[in-house]
């Protein structure tokens, strides 16, 4: 049996398997009246078959079951065999709905009392389909004279699009073509993309060069029916034509289908029907669908957690403790009431007051557990990317120490979960423009094997990951050229960088924009994807890096997204709150204690000069005169300012709300939260108020 | 089985890492991925596969081509391929051991048959 983690992954694949199918569901349903794009037809099956594969392989049967019966329905599709009316599509999209749910509940959900009548009604309209229609197949292929030998290769797919081909008189090829071993994912995509507008690549054949070892031949086997002397020229000096037929055959006329009455589409998708080339679920069936080969996201989909069950006997711990003094709380108010306006006994209100008291903490004690139980290791993350870091090491021919640490921190599970794309990326990084090869770095005096380390840590409040090589470092003069190649930066704007400038580069919308990914890097997303994925979860990236020596890439993170604890301060009319874990300390500073270095405020504090920013010119609010400035000292990561406010409120317990409207995207601010007065206010971005600190000149005007 | 490598093609990533923990349970054994017939053609020049699983229903170039392209290459013939299938799709299956492949294993299958399996073959 697949170990528990497993389903995890189980859930979050077969999740993007129903996905690409209502999404592809949809796109039919747009083509209809047409026929079919057969890539498309094909996708729609795969994905039916992925899902059956992978639910058994999961121990899910049911699921299993049902994909099989659909799986049986776009066979009969693609072989046409079925016809494409409102029936179908009705029936395809319920048998989306269903196995969602099925797989909600696979995934831990509660049983819906419908699900099983739905699936079972399923089944059968599934079964009624398949079996409908005309199946007689006669087997054209024999009548071309298709050399048994090649058929072989052929899966039942291909071979029903070959015949689809003769039926109707097309021409079927055998295109040659013998490319490097270098360089031959390219130049077959550039082939396909040359054949396409004259007809249908429906295999592609690798074979060896006999007595060739560093060239490998690929036979596409193409109907078409344009003359061949069209598609020798379209691909000449790259591949040549020939017959792959002895013959081709008059073609059949296709009992012309009855166009279906077309419902509207469902509107769920405006999906432009008119773009033919819609990615399929693992790829299209062109070679360029290669290109997205690179192992998918490790993220997982599931909404669940795993609680320790200690955890949860805690938590009806401290509700059993709540209800005793709900209780004596009952009682007190009983007294009050039955008092009827007579003064009421002295030890009536100090009972009340420790009543209250007992509350608070008890509230307090089950606030913790709830978050405690959001609470896992990195562990479930680490384990993951080691056993990826070690296939990508091995495959890159490095010598690579993995070190990793720190697996027991733990963070809120929604943080833990949208880590592993980020860590992963940061970890390639390392691997691909990190750690030298071998014989370089013996050349350079390092030990012939590197090490890339990955370690987390708790400070206080918050999390600190580090993703470390011993490598070459970053490249700043590199680093500036593409980034003024690419128009993130004029060449202006770098003069005056330094060094750590140059580095946060990478940092910037447009600095990656990849169009081939290597078989070690990324999907093509870059640093600057990572950056913005962190700042979602309020965490912050910072790079060190030494020339020859290595780079370390640090990660800062809340410990938890659900509820914070805030100081909330007031600014003229408008009051904000800003999350206690930043919060280092509050000092009160004279106007005549301020100074000016480099045309910006700062602050003395127990001898560190520090940036002094007022929150009121942030925001672009009224500044009043006055005798002392509140500040607020922040402290995050490396980085430690001075947030200038006109008053101190206190601190609350907030459950910060993402913002929608106007203020959406308003940079510095992380959302908003009602106090528990009810009053709304909003809640400062601090990750966001100390990167445009770290910027030359920005924002702070 | 110090230092055996073995490729497992598949394109679903969690039975990949299902198939690729059933591998790594062999002590010794080095696992290496594709997610296509078409990545396994690259992975497959650079490392000399004590054993290659393959899966048959696969975008770009499928599991029968794969293993007509090892087993016609003298450089791959001798190393032994198992393909992994769906039931129902036995045509599939049958081609694939005409071609060449050593084993097949039907979908679901416990992954100690898979295990032990690759044990008998990453001894010889
Ligand atoms: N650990 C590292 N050591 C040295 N240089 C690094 C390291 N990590 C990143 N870099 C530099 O930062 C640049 C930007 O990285 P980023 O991940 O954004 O893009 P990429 O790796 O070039 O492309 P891809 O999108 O394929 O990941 C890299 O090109 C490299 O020069
Ligand atoms: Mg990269």
């Amino acid at each position: 049996m697949p170990p528990p983690r497993a389903l995890t992954e189980f859930v979050a694949e077969a999740n993007e398997v129903l996905e690409t199918l209502a999404h592809d569901v949809a796109v039919l349903d747009a083509q209809r009246g047409h026929d079919p794009e057969p890539d498309l037809l094909n996708a729609v099956f795969r994905a039916a078959h992925s899902l059956k594969g992978l639910s058994a392989m999961f121990g899910q049967e049911k699921i299993a079951g049902l994909a099989h019966h659909l799986e049986d329905v776009l066979d009969a599709l693609r072989l046409g065999k079925v016809q494409h009316d409102d029936t179908l599509i009705d029936t395809l999209l319920e048998g989306v709905d269903v196995l969602t749910l099925m797989l909600r509940e696979a995934s831990g959900d509660e049983a819906h009392p419908d699900t099983a009548p739905r699936a079972q009604a399923l089944t059968e309209a599934f079964a009624r389909l398949a079996t409908g229609g005309s199946g007689a197949a006669v087997d054209v292929l024999d009548e071309v004279g298709l050399d048994p030998g090649i058929r072989n290769v052929f899966t039942e797919y291909e071979e029903h699009r070959l015949r689809e081909n003769v039926k109707k008189g097309v021409a079927l090829w055998k295109v040659r073509a013998v490319f490097s071993l270098e360089d031959f994912d390219q130049r077959l995509s550039a082939l396909n993309a040359t054949l396409k507008p004259l007809g249908e690549v429906i295999s592609t054949l690798p074979s060896s060069q006999p007595g060739d070892d560093a060239s490998i031949a690929f036979d596409l086997i193409f109907g078409s029916s344009r003359p061949r002397p069209e598609i020798a020229t379209a691909v000449e000096g790259v591949a040549i034509v020939s017959p792959l037929t002895q013959k081709t055959m008059a073609p059949t006329p296709v009992p012309a289908a009855a166009p279906a009455p077309r419902k509207p589409p469902p509107t769920l998708f405006l999906q432009d029907a008119s773009a033919p080339d819609l990615p399929a679920y693992g790829g299209s069936a062109s070679p360029s669908g290669v290109m997205q080969g690179a192992e998918p996201s490790l993220r997982s989909l599931a909404q669940t957690v795993r609680v320790d069950i200690g955890r949860l006997d805690g938590l009806m711990n401290t509700i059993g403790e709540l209800l005793t003094v709900r209780a004596n709380i009952q009682r007190l108010s009983e007294v009050a009431r039955n008092a009827g306006g007579a003064p009421l006994p002295k030890l009536w209100a100090q009972e009340l007051q420790k009543e209250t008291r007992a509350l608070e903490r008890k509230l307090d004690d089950l606030q913790n557990g709830v978050l405690d139980v959001r609470m896992v290791p990195l562990v479930q993350v680490f384990d993951k990317l080691a056993r990826l870091m070690r296939r990508l090491v091995r495959q890159s021919g490095k010598d690579v120490h993995f070190e990793v640490s720190g697996g027991d921190v733990e963070l809120d599970k929604l943080i833990v979960e949208e880590l592993s794309d980020p860590l992963m990326h940061l970890l390639r990084n390392a691997l691909d423009h990190g750690v030298e090869a071998p014989d370089q770095r013996v050349a350079r005096g390092k030990d012939a094997r590197g090490v890339i380390r990955l370690k987390a840590q708790q400070l206080g409040n918050q999390v600190q990951i580090e993703v470390g090589d011993d490598g070459a470092g970053m490249d700043e003069m590199r680093i500036r050229q593409v980034a003024i190649e690419r128009g993130v930066v004029t060449r202006e704007a770098t003069d005056e960088m330094e060094r750590r400038e140059l580095l946060n580069l990478v940092f910037l919308p447009g600095f990656s924009t990849r169009a081939d990914v290597s078989e070690l890097s990324g999907r093509g997303v870059g640093l600057d994807v990572v950056k913005t994925n962190l700042s979602r979860l309020s965490g912050l990236i910072d790079i060190e890096s030494r020339r020859g020596e290595g780079t370390r890439f640090l990660l800062t993170l809340p410990l938890t997204l659900a509820i914070i604890r805030a100081l909330v301060v007031s600014v003229g009319e408008r009051t904000f709150a800003v999350p206690l874990n930043s919060v280092t300390e509050i000092v009160s500073v004279k106007p005549a204690e301020l100074r000016t270095i480099e045309r910006r405020e700062v602050l003395d504090v127990r001898g560190q000069t520090l940036p002094f920013v007022r929150l009121s010119r942030v925001f672009g609010l009224q500044e009043l005169p006055v005798e002392r400035h509140f500040v607020v000292i922040i402290g995050l990561a490396q980085e430690r300012f001075g947030l200038a406010v006109d008053a101190l409120l206190g601190q609350e317990d907030i459950v910060t709300k993402p913002l929608g409207g106007r203020l959406k995207g308003v940079r510095g601010i992380a959302g908003a939260t009602e106090l528990g007065d009810r009053r709304a206010v909003l809640v400062l971005d601090v990750g966001a108020l100390v990167e445009d600190l770290k910027r030359p000149m920005a924002a702070v005007s | 089985m110090d230092g055996c490598k073995v490729l497992i093609v598949e394109d679903s990533r969690a039975t990949r890492e299902l198939l690729a923990a059933a591998i790594e349970v062999l002590e010794g054994v080095e696992v290496y991925t594709a997610v296509s017939g078409f990545e396994a053609l690259k992975v497959l020049p650079r490392h000399r596969f004590a054993l290659i699983i393959t899966d048959i229903n696969m975008p770009d170039i499928n599991g029968l081509e794969l293993i007509n392209f090892v087993k016609k290459n003298p450089h791959y013939r001798q190393t032994p391929l198992f393909i992994v299938t769906t039931e129902g799709r036995e045509q599939d299956r049958d081609r694939g051991l005409q071609l060449g492949a050593d084993e097949y294993l039907v979908k679901p299958f416990q992954s100690e048959l898979l295990t032990a399996l690759a044990r008998r073959y990453l001894k010889r």
